[in-house]
């Protein structure tokens, strides 16, 4: 399963290695050719001197980690995040480290001897450890280094009815969507390019905008869902299944009026659901593109994603699959021209 | 580890989920893997598994079947003379888990403790639902992007926590019940220096334990009948134990559970290292010349150990064996292990492997002589 592929795969922001190679694996037999840019984005062309509207999809495949920093004389290891983790997520899980993916666990001190006190009050990230079973200092430095990064060691599974399960889909599963995009073929000047660095704020994107000069760029991200119990309808962001999620206004970015209007219209010609992501908070590369240059048009898609930035996070497969189509859909209105700008 | 047989063994154990009140696929795997070393096996009422390995004494009156145990009237002053000395190794099998409360709008579940988890190392952990089939779950966390300043300084408490079974309420509804049981989703992890870490070493560890018990007493002279036992529902409060007490009627018990590995923070007295040999525990819950013999085991074997000192009531089985009957001269060793009650706790298997054998050859060191001592002080 690719989804399985891409999102147990490494890739914290500036250490994209791993999924980069795992990507250009799989992109390579259906673009004309993928390069790498300075900052490590990876972009995949297809039909670059086709005559038509240029236009740039993106996914970032970087994810949140964690950096090992300092190893200590017990041989457990220090850690800081890259991107944003709620530290109490952290406690009680296993990460992989480093490319060789070497098992470790963050663990915490047993319940039993923590006073009342401590229990009310949730682990900093300075009290966590990762322990990968040295003995001593030296132990650990033998197989890890300051520096090195981890991520969660999540099996990508299949879950409930129609739903998977894995870290990372916050935004491999927009890579999986880019992915499939290229196997079809459009006719149009067609770059699809897998940024670095997204997650510590954006920073792949706009440079591979600045170099492809899209005239159109649409961002496919994995977004907040909060749809659960006792969460308020206003503070949910986007509702599971109910199909992809357009941008109106996040964190960052207002969105492009015409765009927004031009991905509706596409969705209910093709009868594909679709949904207005509900939140101020958060943002997508979009932010990064639109501003490149004297500017870009575009907008967002984003596949719903529960509990992202945690170590197992969830998705509709039917989401994805509409996100496919619909992203598939725009590709086909613009190639017709029925996007004027 | 020359023979990884006995990890193999461990990781298997791990895997296998069983709570409180449900640990028969647990303790059936036990018993797959203990009944070949021991003349019989069995189970009591509670569920307690209880294997026996006879001593070289003869055994003409220890049963096969221990409910069908003719018990004297008077057999408490007679009893060391009329059969072999009976000494019972028990771990307990049930591991902590939840069990669902309600099922809210939306098919979210809610759920309450059976046994003690810290709330905190249940936020975004994967669960299984055993509901009409095994259901795969996610304790929900609220993402970052969401979460204010102050809501980030809060510990959540488990009435927060929920867990997401990405199905429809009404499909959830067809196949969850109020009161069916949840239980870590994890799969073992081999760490460096054969250090194992996963769910459930409490006490699965000490299961293992029990196993190389066994095959060290393959090759080993014993008077005493050896009772090697799986208890139940010790972590809701050592339900098991004094059943088994009742069951096996031992003039020596001894307890196998873990203890605290050692980990930043915590106190000097309360931390055990890792790879240093199993903790014999000492205190007014252990019988002295248990313990006396215990660790005389030890250094006779270079075994090595380590002391754990405790002022109360232990929190393990050895609490409940201690009183239960007659009174019972009880012991309690065991392996350390870090992270006790999350799912990433971590055991060094050397140490399985040392407690093993620390207890087998204890075991030939218990005869009518040692056994007519307990009560002399």
């Amino acid at each position: 399963m690719l989804l399985k592929r891409l999102t147990e795969a490494m890739g914290p922001p500036g250490f994209e290695d791993d999924i980069r190679e795992v990507i250009r694996a799989e992109a390579k037999p259906f673009a004309d050719r993928c390069d790498t840019d300075v900052l490590g984005n990876l972009i995949c062309e297809k039909g670059a001197g086709n005559p038509g509207v240029r236009v740039m999809v993106d996914a970032h495949m970087d994810e949140v980690g964690l950096m090992i920093v300092h190893v200590e004389d017990n041989g457990l290891l220090r850690f800081r995040a890259l991107g944003g983790i709620d530290p109490r997520v952290l406690v009680s899980k296993p990460v992989r480290i480093g490319r060789d993916g070497r098992p470790g666990v963050i663990g915490a001190k047993p319940v039993h001897l923590q006073s009342q006190e401590e229990r009310g009050k949730p682990l900093k990230m300075e009290q966590l450890y990762i322990d990968i079973g040295a003995r001593d200092k030296d132990d650990a430095l033998a197989v890890v280094q300051p520096g090195d990064v981890a991520v969660f060691a999540t099996e990508c599974e299949t879950i409930g009815d129609g739903c998977v399960k894995a870290k990372s889909l916050d935004d491999r599963i927009g890579c999986a969507v880019l992915l499939e995009i290229l196997k079809r073929t459009y006719r149009l000047p067609l770059f699809a390019v897998f940024t670095v660095q997204e997650e510590i704020g954006l920073r792949g994107a706009g440079p591979a905008a600045h170099r492809i000069r899209p005239d159109v760029a649409i961002s496919v991200e994995g977004t907040v869902c909060f749809d659960v119990v006792d969460a308020p309808g206003h503070g949910q962001a986007t509702v599971l299944g109910r199909g992809p999620a357009f941008t109106v206004q996040d964190g960052r970015t207002l969105a492009d009026r015409r765009f927004l209007e031009f991905l509706i219209a596409v969705a209910e010609k093709y009868n594909i659901p679709y949904q207005l992501r509900r939140v101020k908070g958060g943002s997508n590369n979009f932010a990064a593109i639109q501003r490149t240059r004297e500017g870009v048009a575009g907008g967002a898609i984003s596949v719903p994603v529960r509990y992202i930035h945690a170590p197992a996070q969830i998705a509709s497969l039917d989401d994805y699959e509409h996100t496919i189509r619909l992203l598939d859909a725009v590709l086909r209105e613009i190639e017709a021209g029925a996007w004027t700008g | 580890m020359a023979d990884r047989s006995g990890a193999r063994f461990l990781t298997e154990l791990m895997s296998l989920h069983g709570g409180p009140g449900f640990e028969h696929r647990v303790a059936e795997y036990v018993k797959g893997a203990l009944a070949p070393l021991c003349t019989d096996v069995c189970y009591d009422r509670m569920g307690n598994l209880v294997a026996r390995i006879a001593g070289d004494a003869g055994d003409a009156d220890a049963p096969a079947d221990p409910h069908a145990d003719a018990r004297p009237a008077a057999a408490s002053a007679a009893r060391p003379k009329q059969r072999p000395p009976r000494l019972m190794l028990a771990a307990h099998v049930d591991e902590i888990a939840l069990i669902v409360t309600r099922i809210e709008e939306g098919g979210f579940l809610r759920v309450a403790q059976t046994g003690g988890f810290d709330p905190r190392t249940l936020v975004g952990q994967e669960v299984v639902v055993h509901a009409s089939r095994p259901l795969r779950g996610v304790v929900g966390s609220k993402p970052p992007h969401l979460t204010t300043p102050e809501e980030r300084k809060k510990a959540p408490s488990l009435e927060d926590l929920f867990i997401d079974l990405a199905m429809p309420e009404v499909r959830v509804r067809e196949q969850v019940r109020v009161g069916d049981r949840v239980t870590i989703h994890r799969d073992p992890l081999e760490l460096m220096n054969g250090r194992i870490a996963g769910k459930a070493l409490d006490n699965r560890a000490s299961a293992a334990v029990l196993l190389e018990c066994a095959r060290t007493l393959r090759s080993l002279r014993h008077e005493a009948d050896v009772y090697l036992v799986c208890t139940v529902q010790e972590e809701v409060g050592m339900r098991g134990a004094a059943a088994v007490v009742e069951t096996v009627r031992p003039d020596i018990a001894i307890a196998v559970d873990v203890t605290f590995g050692d980990f930043p923070g915590q106190a000097p007295d309360e931390s055990f290292k890792l790879g240093k040999g199993p903790a014999i525990t000492f205190g007014p819950n252990i019988h002295p010349q248990v313990f006396g013999g215990l660790r005389d085991t030890a250094v006779r074997h270079h075994i090595p150990y380590q002391i754990e000192l405790s002022q109360e009531p232990t929190g393990t089985d050895a609490n409940a064996f201690q009183t239960a009957g007659d009174g019972v001269a009880t012991g309690l060793v065991g392996v350390a292990i870090r992270y006790v009650h999350t799912s990433v706790e971590c055991v060094a298997y050397a140490d399985i492997e040392d407690c093993g054998r620390l207890l087998a050859f204890y075991a030939t060191t218990v005869d009518r002589s040692v056994v007519e001592g307990l009560s002399c002080y």
